[in-house]
């Protein structure tokens, strides 16, 4: 269990002090700014401030920009793409947003670019109760650093302007954590008839024509590894960065199952997952975990299976675009804050996800909840969604169990590899195959 | 002077707007394809490594090769459909005020999004979907047809589909266009039915039959929409590569892409216009 330090918001978070007082700071050491003339009077004209944040639909929710209107009273615009469009949007339009809400994988390839700015570790509030995974990358001090992108590996920079990443925590952070999560595969319980225990069990000739994984290279070929070094197939050196070698064979193990017919469909997009599983076309596959709640919400069941291999997990977060400054940049910190607050922390972990900053969350969430979210408990009473659907009886019991059972089981972590080009290269002929 | 000018005047503005819309993306296509790239950044650069890399690898062409069945495939029955439901409207239905009824009729689909039409067809067509149901209940089929949907037949009908109607419009305006005395004098001249249809009417129909063709073929050669979710993810088109070179940065490999469809395309246009005279048509 992390360490719950407790934090009374009620003195902890004086908002408009810290940002009077940055405004004045900013506005005297700036003269002018994005807004000109009255510094003065800045902490009023953040309400007029527009946040404009762009990310994948995960965690672009329309609950989450209403609340900031209500607490910090300034507007945040919100932006939902898929994966491909963010990294996209994030490297060639950098102006286009002030808070890019990406992945970690992600930003291995968007800060080298210098399309975002790194932010200051002691503006951020609430640094010291985030998870140890995203600063020291050990969930607890005896555990290993999953293979992958880890979010710690990318999660820092020496300075303003560097383009490289450093290899431990410094002042200056390149993404605030926001939600993560661990993932494996989605089974129908009522239609695969057998236990499902590894992942190589997708490869199960019983399910020809019935499995699916996704199709977003850089998130697929780790679901492939998975399955490759389950069905004992290969022994990587790091999932997370290939050598060309294990890039082939993984590959041609793919050709040779599509050729065979095991696989029914790729999916690219959420909605696709759930499709194809609500419908029966297939009843196992990779899986997002609010994708395996959508199906249930629909009558249809659905378990996130946890497999002896571990889970391939994933972790975004929120930067800042390199242009954003003056009260804008003021609205970011205050917004990133906030993000970390609470509020929003339980809002993510009443989805299934994790949020960054456990134990301001933990205040707002009810014991039942946090008990059958967090800890693996029976829940005591209904489980309801953050808009109030029942999402499991009382009685259920979270997939997988509890945050350390899950997150401690980390395998690999969603991942950019050297041989990225390459690696594309050869999934498309998987594709075209 | 003013006489002189004014014709200049008179294509400045369609120049201008091919000019800037058409002619200058086009030149950046171009440029980009011979620019370098890693996995975040495009550098200026003259290579040809892109070319190699997109016409050296078996990938593309079988993904050329797949594509180029599709358009063979989708163009045959759309020629054959469209020309049948042409045909049907300019010769059978008597009353013009009828033939724009039934015409409009054809393309009250096409006031539904593209995407909504094609994705229609998932839930019909799926493992438990209405047509498989419905097989099964009437003991028609034992097991659900699983050809049906994610498949290249599902690719085929849905894009089939899509475009037939870009194949109706031209062939019915070239069949309206006949005068009606020509196939009178053939039936006087002696011509059974089939051979006024060979000798008079689809000779004249030649024209819309290759506009429609223009239509059909580049539209089936850029989809990828259609390729993505009907076979879904497990069919490749040259589309599809450019779209998935595109999502992951690698804009001088999509451009070089691009710029060789490009080239298919304006070739087999070519041939179609050696083929056929459409300027008779305009």
């Amino acid at each position: 269990m992390t360490d719950p330090k407790t934090i009374d918001p009620t003195t902890g978070f004086d908002r408009r002090a810290v940002l009077k007082g940055a405004a004045a700071a900013v506005g005297a050491a700036a003269g002018s700014g994005v807004v000109t003339g009255f510094p003065a009077i800045w902490a009023q004209n953040i309400k007029d401030v527009t946040l404009r944040q762009f990310g994948t639909g995960v965690s672009n929710l329309n609950a989450i920009a209403d609340q900031v209107k209500k607490d910090l009273g300034f507007t945040l615009r919100m932006t939902a793409l898929d994966s491909d469009s963010v990294t996209q949007r994030a490297v060639t339009q950098p102006d286009s947003y002030d808070i890019a809400d990406i992945e970690y994988w992600i930003a291995k390839k968007v800060f080298p670019s210098g399309a975002l700015q790194p932010m200051e570790v002691k503006k951020i509030k609430y640094y010291d109760q985030i998870v140890p995974i995203f600063t020291t990358g050990k969930l607890t001090p005896d555990s290993v650093v999953a293979q992958g992108t880890a979010p710690s590996t990318v999660g820092f920079v020496e300075g303003p302007g560097a383009k490289t990443f450093a290899k431990a925590p410094t002042e200056w952070m390149t993404l605030i954590p926001t939600i993560y999560n661990a993932d494996t595969l989605g089974i129908r319980p009522d239609l695969v008839g057998r236990p499902i225990t590894n992942w190589k069990d997708i490869l199960d000739p019983k399910f020809k024509g019935k499995t699916s994984i996704l199709n977003i290279p850089s998130i697929g070929i780790m679901d492939a590894a998975m399955i490759c070094e389950s069905a004992g197939i290969l022994k990587y050196g790091d999932k997370g960065n290939m050598t060309e070698a294990e890039i082939d064979t993984t590959i041609a193990t793919l050709i040779e199952a599509k050729k065979a017919g095991q696989f029914r469909a790729f999916w690219k997009t959420f909605d696709e997952s759930v499709n194809l599983m609500t419908s029966g076309e297939v009843v196992i596959q990779s899986m997002w975990s609010p994708a395996v709640t959508a199906v249930r919400s629909k009558g249809v069941p659905c378990v996130y299976q946890p497999l002896a291999e571990g889970y391939r997990a994933w972790g975004g977060g929120l930067g800042i675009g390199k242009n954003v400054k003056g009260l804008v940049l003021d609205a970011a910190y205050e917004y990133i804050n906030w993000y970390l607050s609470g509020w929003c922390g339980a809002y993510l972990n009443r989805q299934g996800y994790y949020s960054a900053c456990l134990s301001t969350a933990k205040q707002h969430m009810s014991a039942d909840e946090w008990g059958f979210w967090m800890e693996g408990k029976p829940a005591v009473s209904d489980i309801l969604s953050p808009d109030g659907k029942v999402l499991e009886k009382a009685g259920a019991v979270r997939d997988g169990g509890s945050f350390e059972e899950r997150m401690g089981k980390v395998a690999c972590w969603n991942a950019v590899m050297d041989k990225d080009r390459y690696m594309v290269r050869k999934w498309n002929e998987f594709i075209a195959a | 002077m003013t006489g002189r000018l004014a014709p200049y005047l008179q294509a400045a503005p369609l120049a201008l707007i091919l000019g800037a819309f058409l002619l200058l993306p086009l030149a950046a296509i171009v440029a980009v394809s011979f620019w370098d790239y890693d996995s975040v950044q495009i550098y200026p650069d003259f290579i040809t490594l892109n070319y190699a890399e997109t016409l050296g690898s078996w990938v593309t062409w079988k993904t050329y090769l797949n594509t180029l069945k599709f358009v063979a495939i989708v163009w045959a029955i759309t020629t054959v459909v469209g020309f049948l439901v042409a045909y049907f409207l300019a010769f059978h239905v008597r009353s013009t005020t009828m033939q724009m009824v039934l015409f409009l009729i054809c393309t009250v689909p096409f006031l539904t999004s593209n995407i909504i039409r094609m994705i229609s067809w998932v839930p019909f067509l799926g493992r438990n979907g209405l047509l498989n149901t419905t097989l099964i209940e009437l003991g028609i089929v034992p097991a659900p047809l699983e050809f049906l949907l994610f498949s290249e037949f599902a690719v085929v009908l849905a894009m089939a589909h899509l475009y037939v109607l870009f194949m109706v419009t031209p062939i019915f305006n070239s069949l309206m266009r006949i005068d009606r005395a020509l196939i009178e004098a053939a039936r006087d001249a002696g011509a059974n039915g089939w051979q006024t249809l060979t000798n008079v009417v689809i000779p004249l129909a030649k024209p819309g039959i290759a506009i429609g063709s223009i239509f059909v073929v580049t539209l089936v050669l850029g989809d990828f929409v259609t390729v993505r979710f009907m076979s879904g993810g497990q069919s490749a088109s040259v589309g599809l590569m450019i779209a998935n070179e595109i999502s992951l940065l690698q804009y001088p490999a999509a451009a070089a892409n691009a710029v060789a469809v490009l080239v298919l395309v304006l070739l087999m246009v070519a041939a179609m216009l050696r083929i056929v005279d459409i300027r008779k048509e305009l």
